[in-house]
């Protein structure tokens, strides 16, 4: 059996369809009830929705052997894992965004308002600019708007609520889509269903570039 | 009955020091404490760089040790032909991979330091691959060489940061973003296919070393490549073969670790339990000659694995109070452990202990 994580929200059920029609359904997935774990035993699979940045702790800690997570949630948590996919989907990017006009003349310690503190800090230590992380969990765009913070590092999917808040990008930091991870010890033991459900999942990715 | 009364990580103990004396390696035993500079000098080879640190009486900075690699070979003669070869069973302190948080993890380990050859490097792979069959039967072991990758990287003259950016997409298996890393980079299609494909070879010698061949165009890569053949002509006559793999995702740091490196993993736990490799450069950074490979295992992992879950805690418990006659309690205890029974005698019945039977000797039940 191999055990499938798959992100709650629009973007999971973006990535189930991808499962399904690679050959992987499990029907019982899209009845409207209270189940937590969905299973198909002829196709040998198992699916659970957990909180998106929970997705690569459940692959790391091997309560999963495969799961989806944005590379945003990679690149903030590190965990130790296999990403053998780039699914294409969830397209967006971390950038830094500042009130329109903003410039930095990096003369005093810049404030970073951020959800995610390490992708800020190692973004700022790799240019070896002196931040000061002002770590938030929600509405990160207020921040400049109320001097809380000279600039913000975030999602960057259209730009429109930045836009609407005066605010601009001024920089991206790293483009984000969803990749799909694999426990590491179940990749060695579970070897070929591993590899038979990436290569079926490639074949799925739409490429659009 | 012994047997069973022992941990998987404390039978493991005795097992592996009985593999490893046989194979003359001898014990090392070594102070919980080490001076904080050692690990500050070589910060790199440490796995976290997060260490436990306190002042001594003196004022100096200590260090709850997070390894014990650097405390064996900071000290020692080398001379032409001699090999040191030790064995340890230590306890050390670390940020620990998936808690992200200090941990003390039992470790056993042996190291072989000095002027060391092919022999060498297969005897010690393969002692890592039997320590592994001896706690399960059911282990991989992943074998690389770092002188592939590096063999590549030194043919386009890679900057620092695309090796540190490359090393880390290909510990994760990662095509996709080796090839966004390529192209950010300039590098030629030539190069940017020779990555993609390293990236997707693994498996058994069989279907490995074919693969690898085409790959290998300059010194470095044959050397790395002859290294590689030579260890796998050597594990095919042996009776795990099979566990065998070849797999560069393994990527060590190549400040430290040359040549040969490995990583082991056993069915049901959910991270690699072993990891070792060849680390001459540590040696050659200490200012000494010889050149060192071993490997380390994490035992407290082991718990995890096919873990039993006693149904009870005692098998029989024993009641009594102050009327009881003591030699009655004391021969039906000598009776029932000589029996091979585990009892547990009480005034009174322990909250959260659970028992398979009852002997009550307080004085309302005597006959």
């Amino acid at each position: 059996m191999i055990n499938i994580a798959l992100p709650k929200g629009r973007l999971g059920e973006k990535v189930y369809a991808m499962f399904e029609a690679a050959g992987y359904e499990c029907p019982s997935i899209k009845e409207n009830n209270r189940k937590l774990i969905f299973e198909n035993t002829e196709k040998q699979v198992r699916y659970f929705w957990v909180k998106p940045s929970d997705v690569s702790i459940y692959v790391e800690r091997g309560a999963a052997d495969i799961g989806v997570a944005g590379k945003d949630i990679l690149l903030e948590y590190t965990p130790d894992v296999y990403e053998l996919l780039d699914l294409n989907l969830g397209r967006c990017r971390m950038a830094v965004a500042a009130r329109r006009g903003f410039h930095d003349d990096g003369e005093r310690t810049l404030k970073v308002a951020t959800k995610f503190t390490n992708i800020a800090a190692g973004h700022y230590a790799s240019r070896g600019r002196e931040i000061d992380i002002i770590k938030l969990n929600g509405s990160i765009e207020l921040a400049p708007i109320l001097g809380l913070s000279d600039v913000i590092v975030d999602i960057v999917e259209t730009g429109t609520t930045l836009k609407e808040n005066d605010l601009d990008v001024i920089e991206t930091v790293v483009p984000i889509s969803a990749r799909l991870i694999v426990n590491k010890a179940s990749f060695k033991f579970k070897t070929e269903k591993i590899e038979n459900i990436v290569r079926s999942m490639k074949e799925q990715v739409k490429n659009d570039d | 009955m012994e047997e069973k009364l022992l941990k998987n990580e404390e039978r493991a103990v005795f097992a592996l020091r009985a593999l490893y004396r046989q194979y003359g390696y001898l014990p090392f035993k070594m102070s919980k404490f080490e001076e904080y500079d050692l690990y500050v000098r070589n910060k790199d080879f440490l796995i976290s760089d997060r260490i436990i640190t306190f002042n001594d009486t003196n004022g100096k900075l200590m260090a709850l040790k997070p390894d014990v690699t650097l405390s064996i070979v900071k000290n020692g003669e080398d001379l032409s032909g001699v090999k040191q070869k030790v064995y340890y069973n230590e306890n050390v302190y670390r940020v620990s991979g998936s808690t992200h948080q200090y941990k003390e993890i039992m470790q056993t380990g042996l190291e072989c330091i000095g002027d060391i050859d092919a022999y060498d490097i297969f005897e010690v792979v393969s002692l890592a691959a039997k320590s592994l069959q001896l706690i399960s039967p059911d282990f991989v072991l992943d074998i690389s060489h770092l002188g592939l990758l590096n063999s590549i990287f030194n043919q386009i003259n890679a900057s620092e940061l695309f090796r540190r950016e490359v090393s880390q997409a290909l510990s994760e298996k990662n095509s996709h973003d080796i090839l966004r890393l390529c192209e950010k980079h300039g590098v030629s299609d030539d190069v940017k296919s020779m990555l993609t494909e390293f990236v997707g070879i693994y498996g058994t010698k069989d279907t490995v070393l074919a693969r690898l061949k085409p790959l290998c165009i300059n010194e470095e890569a044959k050397a790395a490549y002859a290294e590689l053949a030579t260890l796998a002509a050597l594990f095919s006559a042996t009776d795990y073969a099979d566990r065998i793999r070849f797999d560069f995702s393994i990527v060590s740091d190549g400040n430290y670790y040359n040549g040969i490196v490995f990583k082991g993993f056993l069915n049901g736990i959910c991270e690699g339990v072993l990891s070792g490799g060849q680390y001459d450069n540590l040696l050659h950074r200490m200012g000494r000659r010889a050149g060192a490979v071993g490997f380390a295992l994490y035992l407290d992992l082991l718990e995890e694995l096919n873990a039993v879950k006693n149904e009870f805690d005692v098998d029989i418990l024993i009641l009594y109070d102050e009327d009881t006659d003591l030699s009655e309690l004391v021969s039906t205890c000598k009776e029932l452990t000589d029996g091979g029974k585990c009892v547990s005698a009480q005034k009174a019945f322990p909250p959260k202990l659970r028992y398979r039977e009852l002997i009550d000797l307080t004085r309302g039940n005597r006959s």
